[in-house]
C-alpha cells in the first residue's frame, strides 16, 4: 500500500519545488500540525484507558515538534524573521493556513481516530514529498516527520479496525464519525493531488478491513483553510491557545 | 539559565539518589535483602503496600488535572511541549506504580474503581486550583520537588517491584522539578507582572507542598499517635526510611535558599537559620486545613473526581469494543488453525 | 472478560541496546498483543531506552515459585566448568 507512494511522492516533489520554496505552502504543513497539536493536546487526562492517555500525548508532541520546526524556517523564508512564537501567537485567524479538519472540536474517540487516520495518511504523502524539498530545513524536518506520522497512520489503523469490528455500539460510532469527518476531505485532496490518491487508497483498505462502509458524498464540503478561511470553531481555539502569550507583549516566558 | 547554576536542585541530584541507583544498576545488592511478588509476606505488609502503591498511583493520575489545565494555554510553543511531556510522564508514573500493585495480585481496574468511588486516597496536593500559569512553575519547583524528596528513600523500598519503579520515576522527576525552576526564575526576571504572578504562585503553593510530607511523627494528639504507629511500622518493615518531620526539613532545607536565588519569598514570618540545629526553623503548618482538605473540603476535590470519572466513563465504550475485538480475532485465530 | 471491558495484563521486556538481553521493565493492559506493543513503546521507550519491545502475556508465564527455589538453582552452582574463571590460561594469551 505504501510502496506505491514513494516513486509518485518522488516525482511530485520534484514538480512541487521546481521553483523556490513557498512559504505559505511551508506555512500550511506548519499550521495543521500546530493546530492539531492543540486538539491533541485537550485529550490528555480524558482518553478512554491511560495507555491511550501516552499514545495521544506522543503524537500530540511529536506534531508540535514538526510544527516549531517548520515555523522557525518560516519565519527566514518569508524574510519576516519571526520566530515560531511570534507566528503561533500573533497571527490572527486570517492569517493561518491549517486545513478546517484539524480545528474541528475535538469529539469522541471515533471522531478521533477517524480524523487522526485521514489526516496522517494524507499528511504522510505530503511530507515524503517534502523530504526532496529543495530547502534543506524543510527537507530535514519532513525526513524525520516521515517516521512519525508513519506511526500516528498505524495507530489510527489499529484503532479503527478495533472500533469497526468490535461492539455494535463502537461501529456505529465509527460509521458516523467517517461520515463527520467527510466533508472536511477534499481539502486534503485539492493541497497535494499526486498524493491524495495514495492516501485514499490505504484508507480504504484499512476500512475494508474494518468492514466499515465508505459514507455517502456529503452536500457540501469545507474550503478556504489554506486561504485563511476557517469556521467558528477557530476563534476559539486562537483565543484559547493566544490569550496568555498575548495578555503580556514582550514578555519572554 | 536553566538552573544549572544552582548545584543539585532535589534529590534526584544529590548523592542518595545516585547511590540508589549505583546499588541497582550495579548489581550489588544482595537479592534477598528485597522482596518479590512471590515470596511469602505478612497480610499486613501486603495491605499497606497495596494501599501506599494505589494511592501513589492515584496521585499520579490525577495530579496530571491541574498541569493539564494549561496545556492549551501555555504561553510559549517551547513551554507548551514541555508541559505535554510532563503531564504525559505522569501517566506514565501513574502506570508504573499500577503495574507495580498488580505485582501483589490486585487488579488496576479494582483500584480505579476505588478510587472511582473516593474510597482510595491520592495526594490532597492536588484538591488545590492551578489558577495561573506561575502554578505550573510552582507545582514543578515544589511539588515535584517534595514527591522527589519522598520518593527518593522509596527506591530502597523493601519491595522490589515498588523499589524499581521508583528509580524509574525519580529519573524522571528530576525534570519536571528543574523545568518548574525554570519557569518561576523565568518569571522573576521577567516583567512586574510576571513577577507578581510568580510570587503569587509561591505564596499559594509554600504550605501546600510542606503538607505533602504528611502530619507529624510525634504522637501530640490523636491524628499523630497514629501517624506515629503507623510510621514505626513502615519502617520496621523498609517501606518508609525516613520519618516525616526529617523529610520535610530535609526539603525546608534544600528549597530556601533556591528561592533566594529565585528571588522569591517564602510566606513564612518564622523562617529562619538555626545556627543551634543547623538546620533552617519554619512556623506552624495549619493542620486543620490539611484535614480539611484530606476529608473532601478543598477547593477541586470533587472537580478533580468528576474529570477522572468521567473520562472513565466515557472511554468504556472504547475499552469494551477493544476486547470485542480481541475476543473475536482469538477465536477466528483458533478456528482457522 | 470481554463483556466488561476489562484488558488483560501484558509484561514487558526491552533490549536497552544491541548486544543486551531483553530485560523486564513492568508491564501494562492492552486488549491484544498488537496493542500491547505500540502500548509499551509509548510507556517505557519514551526516552530511548530500547531498540526492541517483547510483550507477553501475563497470564502464559510459568513462575517458579520461590520455595522451590533450592532445588531450581542450587544445582547451577556446582556447574563451575559453566563460569569462564574455571579455566585456566596460560598468562600470555589475551583477549579472551
Ligand atoms: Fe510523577
Ligand atoms: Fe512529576
Amino acid at each position: 500500500m505504501t510502496e506505491a507512494g514513494s516513486g509518485a511522492a518522488t516525482a511530485a516533489g520534484a514538480s512541487r519545488h521546481a521553483g523556490r520554496v513557498d512559504p505559505l505552502v511551508v506555512l500550511g504543513l506548519a499550521d495543521d500540525a500546530l493546530v492539531y497539536a492543540q486538539r491533541l493536546g485537550e485529550w490528555l487526562t480524558r482518553a478512554p484507558e491511560i495507555e491511550e492517555d501516552m499514545a495521544l500525548g506522543n503524537i500530540g508532541l511529536d506534531l508540535l515538534g514538526q510544527a516549531r520546526g517548520l515555523l522557525t524556517r518560516v519565519g527566514e523564508l518569508d524574510g519576516t524573521g519571526r520566530d515560531e512564537d511570534a507566528l503561533a501567537f500573533w497571527r490572527d485567524e486570517r492569517e493561518f493556513r491549517n486545513v478546517q479538519l484539524v480545528e474541528r472540536p475535538r469529539g469522541d474517540f471515533a471522531h478521533e481516530m477517524a480524523r487522526l487516520l485521514w489526516f496522517s495518511a494524507h499528511r504522510l504523502e505530503r511530507l515524503r514529498q517534502e523530504q526532496q524539498s529543495p530547502d534543506e530545513v524543510v527537507a530535514g524536518v519532513a525526513g524525520k516527520a516521515v517516521k512519525e506520522v508513519a506511526y500516528h497512520r498505524d495507530h489510527a489503523t489499529q484503532w479503527v479496525l478495533r472500533l469497526g469490528d468490535g461492539t455494535e455500539e463502537s461501529r456505529a460510532r465509527m460509521q458516523q464519525a467517517l461520515v463527520d469527518v467527510a466533508p472536511y476531505l477534499p481539502e486534503l485532496t485539492e493541497d497535494d493531488p499526486v498524493g491524495a490518491p495514495v492516501a485514499r487508497e490505504y484508507v480504504e483498505a484499512v476500512l475494508a478491513e474494518a468492514g466499515l462502509g465508505a459514507p455517502p458524498e456529503p452536500r457540501w464540503h469545507a474550503r478556504g483553510g489554506r486561504t485563511g478561511i476557517h469556521s467558528e470553531a477557530m476563534g476559539f481555539l486562537l483565543a484559547e491557545m493566544q490569550h496568555l502569550h498575548r495578555t503580556h507583549p514582550g514578555a519572554s516566558w | 539559565m536553566d538552573g544549572s547554576q544552582v548545584g543539585p536542585l532535589n534529590a534526584a541530584e544529590t548523592e542518595d539518589y545516585a547511590q540508589v541507583v549505583e546499588e541497582h544498576f550495579g548489581g550489588l545488592i544482595d537479592a534477598d535483602q528485597r522482596i518479590e511478588p512471590r515470596d511469602a509476606m505478612p497480610a499486613a505488609y501486603r495491605d499497606t503496600l497495596v494501599r501506599q502503591m494505589a494511592q501513589h498511583a492515584h496521585s499520579e493520575i490525577i495530579g496530571m488535572q491541574p498541569e493539564g489545565n494549561w496545556i492549551t494555554r501555555a504561553p510559549s510553543l517551547r513551554r507548551k511541549a514541555i508541559l505535554m511531556a510532563k503531564v504525559q510522564d505522569e501517566a506514565g508514573h501513574g502506570l508504573y506504580l499500577y503495574s507495580a500493585a498488580e505485582t501483589l495480585g490486585v487488579d488496576r481496574s479494582e483500584l480505579l474503581a476505588k478510587l472511582h468511588a473516593g474510597k482510595q486516597k491520592y495526594s490532597s496536593i492536588f484538591n488545590y486550583p492551578t489558577l495561573t500559569w506561575a502554578d505550573v512553575g510552582a507545582i514543578g519547583w515544589l511539588v515535584d520537588g517534595a514527591a522527589i524528596m519522598n520518593q527518593v528513600p522509596l527506591c530502597r523500598c523493601s519491595y522490589g517491584p515498588y523499589a524499581r519503579a521508583m528509580v524509574r520515576i525519580c529519573k524522571e522527576e528530576s525534570f519536571h522539578q528543574r523545568q518548574g525552576f525554570e519557569i518561576l526564575w523565568t518569571l522573576a526576571r521577567g516583567t512586574e507582572a510576571q513577577r507578581e504572578m510568580a510570587q503569587d504562585a509561591v505564596d499559594r503553593w509554600w504550605w501546600p507542598s510542606l503538607m505533602m510530607f504528611g502530619p507529624p511523627d510525634t504522637g501530640e494528639n490523636v491524628n499523630g499517635a497514629a501517624t506515629q504507629s503507623h510510621t514505626k511500622q513502615s519502617m520496621a518493615w523498609g517501606i518508609k526510611r525516613f520519618a516525616n518531620d526529617d523529610l520535610r526539613q530535609k526539603f525546608v532545607d534544600m528549597t530556601v535558599p533556591q528561592a533566594e536565588k529565585l528571588g522569591l519569598t517564602l510566606p513564612d514570618p518564622d523562617l529562619r537559620w538555626s545556627e543551634e540545629r543547623g538546620h533552617w526553623d519554619f512556623g506552624e503548618i495549619d493542620w486543620e486545613e490539611f484535614w480539611r482538605v484530606l476529608g473532601g473540603d478543598g477547593p477541586c476535590n470533587a472537580q478533580r473526581l468528576a474529570h477522572r470519572r468521567q473520562a472513565h466513563e466515557e472511554g468504556a465504550w472504547v475499552r469494551e469494543a477493544a476486547a470485542a475485538y480481541a475476543a473475536k480475532h482469538a477465536a477466528r485465530g483458533q478456528g482457522a488453525a | 472478560m470481554s463483556g466488561t471491558g476489562e484488558w488483560p495484563l501484558f509484561e514487558v521486556f526491552v533490549r536497552g541496546k544491541r548486544g543486551l538481553s531483553h530485560t523486564h521493565v513492568g508491564s501494562l493492559h492492552a486488549p491484544d498483543a498488537t496493542m500491547a506493543l505500540r502500548n509499551a513503546r509509548d510507556l517505557y521507550t519514551r526516552r530511548q531506552e530500547g531498540v526492541s519491545i517483547w510483550v507477553v502475556p501475563s497470564g502464559v508465564i510459568t513462575a517458579s515459585s520461590p520455595e522451590e527455589r533450592d532445588s531450581f538453582f542450587d544445582p547451577a552452582g556446582d556447574k563451575v566448568y559453566r563460569h569462564p574463571t574455571f579455566y585456566e590460561v596460560p598468562e600470555d594469551v589475551e583477549y579472551l
